[in-house]
């Protein structure tokens, strides 16, 4: 485990009304995974991002970044596309770029690139008004790229939308993934989703939030859409619901 | 299949335009039929014809009350979105002095009237003294709708965006001028709608309570001469104009906001269903 680009030693939060949102979590995430964190509503999976990312202050522990990681090489990607209503699909990919105090024209090249990257290439004018749920998220994600960055932290990006566009969106994303090779963390609450695309899964259970499984997907990328009907696929979507149920006994739905 | 029909002809200029019209048919049968006489009640049509004789006497008047309207108003949205910037760069200066901004506004305008009229003649004399005052009591009537919209659009900004540019390290400046500001946009805007009709409302006002004549008196001065000397037709006739520059003020204020959030706010974007 010495190749941890991120580790959380003994993290605990504690919201300002008293909620204990984790308590002593512990997580290391090697450099190049794809680790996701599946749990039920409220478990503080989307607390462990926001921390990693510097959203936020924890009350104890510790996060460390491994000795090549840059915590400014990250980037972020929210549930909703986030984006700028008053500005063009062109300027809201620009503007990590414009925050770094580049000028249009120095970053026109990396917009373009990153654009392509998630196909919506004749798009650049349109306002997020125009676009569909799945493009806003494309757009999104190419905001999120532009910074080049090591560490993607992604927080249910597909959760509100169909699912015909979230599997699109999903292996579109693997694709990304396979050239770039970031860390990903990427918090859902879609099982099938975690399965398909980590190679971990981490799953939580809530009050406290803690860790209650932790599985190694071993299938090889790249994998194709019939990954999803495979036994191997049945069988680790099963687990971690196991994990899940087994986690949330006497729970209150 | 379905021809368009030209704008002008839609029921939404037709339907009011047709009520307006039968309404001022209707008023001048009635002043006709019932000989109520012109200094109770002047007919649609002698209101008109007074229009057109003392246009040369109103018009400069109207002309001067817009002067004080347009520079308060500038004022408005000048201070208006300064001390709105200042109240969201910390939440101290806003809690401190709100409340005095919405006891300003709360003040009714015609009783300090009087009051800023007499002060600003100690420091402003002569002919210039009536309009500075004027514009201060215009001001103060315009002021709070543009400073109270903008603070709450300044801080309704999407909170993901606000993560996203602490994400990015962007300076406050950054923040104000490229979150802050457009997000604030609509609501500034909306301020701006309310507080143009204000300001003028607030110069006519004023105008009133100094009720001083000279060269540059305005055309509330001309609607309390004529009830004075009871030429009813001719305060009707002055009172039309106020109103028409007050349609007027508020129509181009709705254009402007149209065109500035025609690309991404609900309000201004055309819907195609």
């Amino acid at each position: 485990m010495t190749s941890a680009a991120i580790t959380l030693n003994h993290v605990r939060k504690v919201y300002a009304n008293g909620t204990t949102a984790l308590k002593d979590f512990n997580l290391a995430v090697e450099a190049g995974q794809f680790v996701s964190i599946v749990g039920p509503s409220g478990c503080g999976k989307s607390t462990v991002l926001r921390l990693i990312a510097g959203l936020g202050q924890m009350n104890s522990g510790q996060i460390h970044w491994g000795k090549e990681q840059d915590s400014r090489k990250l980037a972020f990607v929210f549930q909703e596309a986030s984006l700028m209503p008053w500005a063009t699909v062109q300027e809201n990919v620009r503007l990590p770029l414009k925050l770094a105090g580049l000028s249009t024209r120095a970053a026109a090249a990396a917009v373009a690139e990153a654009i392509a990257l998630v196909d919506l290439q004749g798009f650049e004018q349109a306002y997020p008004r125009e676009l569909s749920g799945g493009m806003k998220m494309r757009v999104s994600i190419a905001r999120a790229l532009i910074t080049q960055p090591e560490i993607l932290l992604m927080d249910e990006p597909f959760g509100a939308l169909d699912e015909m566009t979230r599997s699109r969106l999903n292996s579109d994303l693997l694709d990304l993934w396979l050239q770039k090779r970031w860390t990903v963390v990427f918090v859902t609450h879609n099982i099938y989703e975690a399965v398909y695309l980590s190679n971990r899964v981490v799953v939580m259970a809530a009050r406290p939030g803690r860790v209650v499984a932790d599985l190694a997907i071993d299938s090889a990328y790249p994998r194709s859409e019939s990954f999803r009907t495979e036994p191997l696929y049945n069988q680790y979507c099963r687990q971690i619901s196991q994990a899940l149920a087994g986690a949330s006994q006497g729970e209150p739905l | 299949m379905k021809v368009a029909t030209p704008r002008w002809l839609s029921p939404e200029i037709l339907a009011p335009l047709g009520v307006g019209l039968l309404a001022l048919s209707l008023w001048e049968i009635a002043v006709r039929v019932s000989g109520i006489p012109p200094y109770l009640l002047p007919g649609p049509i002698l209101v008109l014809q007074t229009l057109v004789q003392e246009w040369g006497s109103l018009f400069p008047a109207l002309l001067i009350t817009l002067q004080i309207t347009l520079v308060a108003f500038l004022a408005a949205i000048a201070s208006g979105l300064l001390i709105a910037i200042l109240f969201t760069q910390s939440k101290w200066i806003e809690r401190s002095f709100f409340p005095y901004a919405v006891i300003l506004q709360t003040t009714p305008i015609v009783a300090i009237a009087p009051l800023i009229i007499i002060w600003v003649r100690q420091i402003v004399p002569g002919d210039n003294s009536t309009f500075v005052s004027l514009v201060i009591c215009a001001w103060i009537v315009a002021f709070f709708p543009i400073l109270s919209n903008t603070t709450l659009g300044l801080n309704s900004a999407d909170h993901n965006l606000v993560n996203l540019f602490q994400l990015y390290h962007a300076s406050r400046w950054q923040a104000l001028l490229y979150l802050r500001l457009p997000s604030a946009m609509p609501y500034f805007l909306g301020g701006l709608r309310i507080s143009g009709g204000l300001a003028l409302i607030g110069a006519v006002v004023a105008e009133f309570v100094a009720g001083t004549g000279g060269t540059r008196s305005g055309i509330a001065y001309q609607i309390l001469i004529s009830s004075f000397n009871l030429q009813i037709p001719r305060m009707f006739a002055a009172l039309l104009m106020t109103t028409v520059l007050g349609v007027t003020i508020f129509a181009a204020l709705t254009l402007l906001s149209d065109y500035l959030l025609r690309y991404w706010h609900e309000s201004a974007v055309k819907q195609e269903n």
